[in-house]
C-alpha cells in the first residue's frame, strides 16, 4: 500500500517533471529553427555568395597582342605559333622530380631552371607554371613522346610575338618581354590585364602603343573543389585581340635604309612634307627583337651591349650630333628674314693662309684654298664657311636659335611617343647663362653659324627641319601611327590658306605655332634658300654635284654637313689626313639633308653616317639611291592613301 | 535465449503482442533511415559505393536487430540493466587496453564484423541502468543524499571513461542523459541549482585540464572567423552549406559544397549540413518534424506504460534522444561547439545506429509488454 501509494507519487512527480522537460525541448526547437531561419532565408544571398567563391574559381587567360603592319599592310610584327610546355602544379606529386625529368627531355639550361623555381615560389598551389615559351618542334615532339611520365606537363599551342623583318625594324617596332611588376604598376591597362606570361611592349612602338596593343584578357570560370582541382568549367569569356595598328613606314624603303647603313653607324630619315608621316627611320647597326620576346640569353645580350657602334641606341632620335653645314640653309634663312643680309651680300673666302679672325681667334673654311667672293646662293652650294662666320655673327645666336627652334630643332620631333627620344641643344645667350651659368661669346655664335659648338640635333630633327623648310615653310605634325584625321588634302588647303593671311609684326618674335600654321615671313626668303640647295646638288661646284640625278623626276636639292667630333689643330691642318688614316673615333660625321621632288617637294630625308667622313663623299651618295626608291613608291603610296580615305 | 524468453511468455499471445507492435514508430524510423541511406548516398556523389553501401547493410540488420529485440520482454531489461551496466564499463576498459586509435582517440574495439565504439553502447545502458535504479527508491528517499551519491558515482565512471578516450561529445551526451534521468525521477531542483553553480566555479579548471584541440574548438565557436582555415573551417563551411540551401535547397546530389569536398565529416557529424544543403529549410523542417514525432511517439508509449521502468525508461531514452539531436544540429549551425556527436539514425556509424535500434527496441517492448506490471 505504501508502495503504492509512492509509486503514485513518483508517478505523478515524473508526468510533472516530463513537462516541464518537454516544454523545454519545445524551446530548444525553437532556438534550432530560428536558427535554421535566420541561415536559410534571412542570410540566404550571403552564404550563396559565400558557396560561390568557395566552389567558382576565374582563370585569366592572355590576350593577343594587335598586329603591327606598315603603311602598304606589310606584317611587321606578328604573332606566331609557338610550342610550350606547361606544368600544372595541382597535378604535380613531386616537383623536383618533375624537373629533373623535364630537364632530360627538353634540355634546360641551369639559369632558366633556376628562374622556374623562383616563379615557383610565387605561384598559387592551383598556377600553371611555363615552364619553356619556345620549344622546337623536335622537343615538343620528344615531350609529346614521353609525357606519361610527367604528372602535370602540359604541351601547349600558343602564340608569341614575332619580328619577320627581324633588325630592320626594331629601332621603330621595338619589342616585347614579360612584364615586370614596374611595368604592372606604371600602366593601368597592363595592371587589368595581367595574366602570368603576359608579354608587353617594352620600347619602340610596342612600348608606347602598348595601351591599344595588348587587348583584353579572357576569363575561365571553373567549379573547383575544396583542395583547388578544377572540376568543370562555368563560363569562358573569350580574350580579345589587341587593336591592329598601322604605321606610316614602309618597309621597302625602311629594308633599303638599313641595306646602305650597313656595317657603319648611323641614321636615315624619310618624312612625308606635307603629313608628317615618318616613311623610314633607320638607324645602324641593329639587333634582333625576336630574341627579346622568350628573354635574351646572357651571351646575346652581351653582345648587343657590347658593340662599340651601340645597336641599342636608336640613332635617329636619340643620337645627338652637331648638324654642321646641314644647318646653314636655316642661318641663311635667319638671316633673311630679319633683313640682316640680301641676296647682294658677299664675303671673301681666302683660304687657309688668311682665316676669318675674331678677338685674335682663328676660324678656318674647311676648303684649304678658298672659295674667293662667295654670295649667299654660292655659300650655300659650296658650302663655304667663311661667309655663315660672318652671317652669324651679323645675325646673333639669339636670332639664330630662334628661327631654329621655329624649324624643328631643339625639341622633341614625335613628343612623348618614344622614351628615348632626345631634344637636342640650340643654344641662346639664355640658354647658356641658365645651362652653364657662364655668359656667351661672340666667337661661339660664328661657330654656330657652321653648326659646331653647343648646337645638338637628332637626325630625325634635321629631317622634320627639312621637311619644313621644302614644304614653303609651314608646321607639321610628324607622326608614325597612320592617322586618318590626318589628310593631305586638308593640310594642303590649309597651307594656301595661310600662304594668303597677312603676316603679323610679330611673326619674328619668340611664339608658339599651331600646326599647319606658316613659319616665315617672306616667302621670296625660303625660295632663295631652297633655291641654294637645288644648286648644291645639281650644279657645279655644288658639295653634292656628283650624287645628283640627272633625271628630272629623280632631281632632288639637298645639303651635305660634316660636323667635327673634335676640335681641328693647325697640325691636322697641315697634315690633312685621309679618313681612313684618321683614328674611327677622330673621324668626323657625315650628314646629308634633302627633299625631292625639286619642282613638287614631297619627302624631305636626313642622312647620318657616324665618323664618316666627308657628308659630300659618305652620305649623299646614299641620298641618291633612296630618292629614286622613295619616288619609285610615290604613286604606289598615294593610290594607299586614296584608299584608305576611301575606306574611311 | 532471448527470443526463447519472449516466445515461452504465457500472459501474451503471439497475435496480442502483434497488435500491441507500434507500428508508427516503425513507419517513422524507416522513413528516416531510407533519408540516411540517402543522404549518405549523396555523400558520395550519386555513387553507391563504399559508404552507402555499408551505411544501407548496418540500417537493414539494426533494423531487424531492432524488430526481433522489440518480442524480448521489458522485464528481462529490467533484470538485467545492471549486468548491461557492467558490460558497458567493462567494454570501455578494453577500449583502454585493446582500443583501435584513429585521428588521435581510442575509442574503438575490433569485433571483426565491425568496430564497436562501446561509449555508443554506453548512451542506453545508463538510461536502462538509472531506470531500474530509481524503478525501486522510494519517492521520500530519492532526496537522501545515499541514493543521490550512487547515481552520480555510476555516472561518472562511464563518462570519467570517455573523457580519457578523448570523445568530449560522448561523455556530455552520456552525462545529459543520465541527468535527464535523475531530473525526470524527481530530484529536488535545488541539486541542479547547486551542481550548476558548482560546474560555473570549476569552469576554470576543467579549461585547464581540456587537450588543446578541445580548448581551441570552444574559443573557435565563439569566433569561428579566429582561423578559417583551421579549427573554425568546419563550421563557417557548414553554415555556408547550410545558408546556401535557401529555403527549398540545391536539389538531391546538387550540394556543392559537399560534392566539391568543402565539407568535413560529412558522413558522420555534418549530415545534416548535407541534407539541409540539399533539401533547405523545407527539408530541414521536416527531418526534423519526423524527429519530433519519433520522440512524441515514444514519450507517448511511456507515458502508458504501467511500471515506473518503463516509463522512466521510455522518457529517459526520448531526452536523450532529443539531446543527442539538438546537439548534433546545434553544432553544425553554430550554435553550439563542436564536440563530435551523430545525429541518430541519420549519421554514418555502426555504434550509434546499433545504440539507438537497442534503445527503440526496449521502447517497443515496453509498448508491447506495457501491461507488464514488473516486481521488483
Amino acid at each position: 500500500m505504501i508502495k503504492k501509494t509512492g509509486n503514485l507519487n513518483k508517478n505523478k512527480i515524473i508526468s510533472r517533471r516530463l513537462f516541464v522537460l518537454i516544454g523545454l525541448k519545445i524551446g530548444l526547437i525553437g532556438i534550432v529553427t530560428s536558427r535554421l531561419y535566420n541561415l536559410q532565408i534571412s542570410e540566404k544571398q550571403k552564404y550563396e555568395v559565400l558557396s560561390d567563391k568557395n566552389r567558382i574559381r576565374e582563370w585569366k587567360t592572355p590576350p593577343q597582342r594587335g598586329i603591327i603592319t606598315d603603311y602598304f599592310n606589310n606584317v611587321i610584327a606578328d604573332n606566331q605559333r609557338v610550342y610550350q610546355v606547361h606544368l600544372s602544379l595541382e597535378e604535380v606529386s613531386n616537383f623536383n622530380n618533375s624537373i629533373f625529368k623535364l630537364k632530360n627531355i627538353i634540355s634546360l639550361k641551369e639559369d632558366e631552371i633556376k628562374k622556374i623555381y623562383e616563379k615557383k615560389e610565387k605561384s598559387k598551389p592551383w598556377d600553371t607554371l611555363i615552364i619553356s615559351e619556345n620549344l622546337s618542334w623536335k622537343e615538343f615532339s620528344k615531350l609529346n613522346l614521353y609525357l606519361h611520365e610527367l604528372d602535370g606537363a602540359k604541351p601547349v599551342l600558343s602564340t608569341s610575338r614575332y619580328y619577320p623583318y627581324s633588325d630592320d625594324l626594331v629601332h621603330v617596332v621595338g619589342y616585347v618581354g614579360d612584364a615586370t611588376s614596374q611595368d604592372i604598376q606604371n600602366k593601368k591597362k597592363i595592371e587589368q590585364n595581367f595574366v602570368p606570361g603576359l608579354k608587353v611592349g617594352k620600347i619602340g612602338i610596342e612600348n608606347s602603343k602598348d595601351a591599344d596593343l595588348i587587348g583584353n584578357h579572357g576569363t575561365k570560370r571553373y567549379e573547383v573543389n575544396a583542395s583547388g582541382k578544377k572540376i568543370s568549367e562555368i563560363s569562358y569569356k573569350q580574350e580579345t585581340q589587341g587593336e591592329n595598328l598601322r604605321t606610316t613606314i614602309d618597309l621597302e624603303i625602311q629594308q633599303l635604309a638599313q641595306e646602305l647603313l650597313k656595317n657603319q653607324a648611323g641614321s636615315i630619315c624619310v618624312m612625308d612634307i606635307y603629313t608628317g608621316e615618318v616613311i623610314t627611320m633607320a638607324s645602324s647597326p641593329t639587333y634582333d627583337p625576336n630574341k627579346f620576346t622568350h628573354g635574351i640569353s646572357t651571351k646575346d645580350w652581351n653582345e648587343i651591349k657590347n658593340n662599340k657602334l651601340r645597336p641599342l641606341l636608336n640613332k635617329s632620335l636619340a643620337g645627338l650630333y652637331s648638324p654642321g653645314s646641314t644647318i646653314k640653309p636655316l642661318v641663311a634663312l635667319a638671316a633673311l628674314e630679319y633683313g640682316i643680309i640680301d641676296t647682294k651680300f658677299k664675303v671673301n673666302c681666302k683660304g687657309h693662309e688668311h682665316p676669318y679672325e675674331l678677338y685674335g681667334e682663328k676660324y678656318h673654311c674647311w676648303k684649304k684654298n678658298g672659295h674667293g667672293w662667295m654670295s649667299m646662293r654660292n655659300a650655300i652650294k659650296q658650302s663655304c664657311d667663311i661667309y655663315f662666320y660672318e652671317v652669324a655673327r651679323l645675325l646673333g645666336v639669339d636670332k639664330l636659335s630662334l628661327i631654329a627652334k621655329r624649324y624643328g630643332l631643339g625639341s622633341k620631333v614625335l613628343e612623348d611617343f618614344f622614351s628615348e627620344e632626345k631634344k637636342g641643344i640650340v643654344p641662346s645667350t639664355k640658354w647658356k647663362k641658365q645651362v652653364l651659368e657662364q655668359s656667351w661669346y661672340l666667337g661661339e655664335t660664328v661657330i654656330t653659324g657652321i653648326g659646331q659648338g653647343y648646337i645638338q640635333t637628332t637626325p630625325l630633327q634635321l629631317c622634320l627641319m627639312t621637311a619644313q623648310l621644302a614644304n614653303g615653310g609651314f608646321k607639321i605634325k610628324p607622326n608614325l601611327i597612320y592617322d586618318k584625321e590626318i589628310d593631305l588634302d586638308i593640310i594642303k588647303s590649309k597651307f594656301e590658306s595661310e600662304k594668303n593671311k597677312s603676316v603679323s609684326q610679330n611673326i619674328l618674335k619668340d611664339h608658339k605655332f599651331k600646326y599647319y600654321e606658316r613659319l616665315y615671313r617672306n616667302p621670296n626668303n625660303l625660295k632663295l634658300v631652297l633655291d641654294a640647295m637645288y644648286g648644291s646638288t645639281n650644279e657645279q661646284f655644288g658639295t653634292s654635284f656628283r650624287s645628283r640625278h640627272t633625271e628630272d623626276k629623280y632631281k632632288f636639292a639637298g645639303k651635305t654637313g660634316t660636323s667635327q667630333v673634335k676640335r681641328i689643330t693647325d697640325q691636322d691642318r697641315e697634315l690633312d689626313l685621309d679618313l681612313e688614316e684618321i683614328e674611327y673615333k677622330s673621324r668626323d660625321h657625315a650628314l646629308f639633308i634633302a627633299f625631292a621632288p625639286y619642282d613638287k617637294p614631297r619627302y624631305s630625308l636626313s642622312i647620318l653616317i657616324e665618323h664618316g667622313g666627308s657628308g659630300s663623299k659618305a652620305a649623299a651618295p646614299l641620298a641618291k639611291k633612296l630618292i629614286k626608291k622613295i619616288l619609285d613608291r610615290h604613286e604606289l603610296r598615294e593610290k594607299i592613301r586614296k584608299d584608305l580615305k576611301n575606306i574611311a | 535465449m532471448i527470443l526463447s524468453t519472449s516466445l515461452n511468455s504465457t500472459n501474451y499471445s503471439f497475435i496480442d503482442k502483434l497488435k500491441a507492435v507500434d507500428y508508427f514508430l516503425i513507419i517513422i524510423v524507416s522513413i528516416i533511415g531510407s533519408m540516411s541511406v540517402f543522404s549518405i548516398y549523396s555523400t558520395e556523389s550519386g555513387n553507391f559505393s563504399f559508404y552507402t553501401k555499408n551505411h544501407l547493410t548496418r540500417f537493414l540488420v539494426f533494423f531487424s536487430m531492432f524488430l526481433v529485440l522489440s518480442f524480448v520482454r521489458v522485464s528481462f531489461w529490467f533484470r538485467q540493466a545492471y549486468i548491461f551496466y557492467i558490460i558497458g564499463i567493462l567494454l570501455l576498459l578494453l577500449v583502454i587496453f585493446f582500443g583501435i586509435s584513429a585521428s588521435g582517440s581510442k575509442r574503438w574495439i575490433n569485433l571483426f564484423i565491425m568496430n564497436l565504439q562501446p561509449s555508443e553502447l554506453m548512451k542506453i545502458s545508463i538510461i536502462v541502468c538509472f531506470a531500474r535504479y530509481y524503478h525501486r527508491i522510494q519517492s521520500s528517499d530519492i532526496q537522501s543524499y545515499k541514493y543521490l551519491l550512487q547515481p552520480i558515482i555510476l555516472l561518472l565512471i562511464p563518462c570519467y571513461l570517455v573523457i580519457i578516450q578523448p570523445d568530449l561529445g560522448t561523455a556530455i551526451l552520456i552525462a545529459g542523459s543520465g541527468l535527464a534521468i535523475i531530473w525526470l525521477a524527481g530530484l529536488n531542483l535545488k541539486y541542479f541549482i547547486y551542481s550548476g553553480l558548482i560546474l560555473l566555479v570549476s569552469l576554470p579548471f576543467v579549461i585547464s585540464i581540456l587537450k588543446p584541440y578541445q580548448k581551441s574548438r570552444i574559443l573557435t565557436f565563439f569566433n569561428p572567423d579566429r582561423d578559417p582555415l583551421g579549427a573554425g573551417y568546419q563550421i563557417i563551411q557548414s553554415k555556408i552549406a547550410i545558408g546556401s540551401g535557401g529555403l527549398l535547397g540545391k536539389g538531391f546530389l546538387q550540394g556543392t559544397q559537399s560534392y566539391l569536398e568543402f565539407l568535413p565529416e560529412k558522413h558522420t557529424d555534418f549530415i545534416f549540413t548535407l541534407f539541409s544543403e540539399e533539401f533547405g529549410f523545407v527539408g530541414s523542417m521536416i527531418l526534423i518534424l519526423l524527429y519530433a514525432l519519433l520522440i512524441y511517439r515514444i514519450i507517448m508509449i511511456g507515458f502508458f506504460s504501467r511500471s515506473f521502468f518503463a516509463k522512466l525508461y521510455c522518457f529517459g531514452f526520448a531526452s536523450a534522444l532529443f539531446l543527442y539531436i539538438f546537439v548534433n544540429i546545434a553544432m553544425v549551425v553554430g550554435l553550439l561547439p563542436i564536440v563530435g556527436a551523430p545525429l541518430p539514425i541519420m549519421s554514418y556509424g555502426g555504434s550509434s545506429m546499433l545504440s539507438i535500434m537497442l534503445g527503440l527496441s526496449i521502447v517497443m517492448s515496453c509498448k508491447i509488454y506495457s501491461r507488464d506490471p514488473i516486481g521488483s
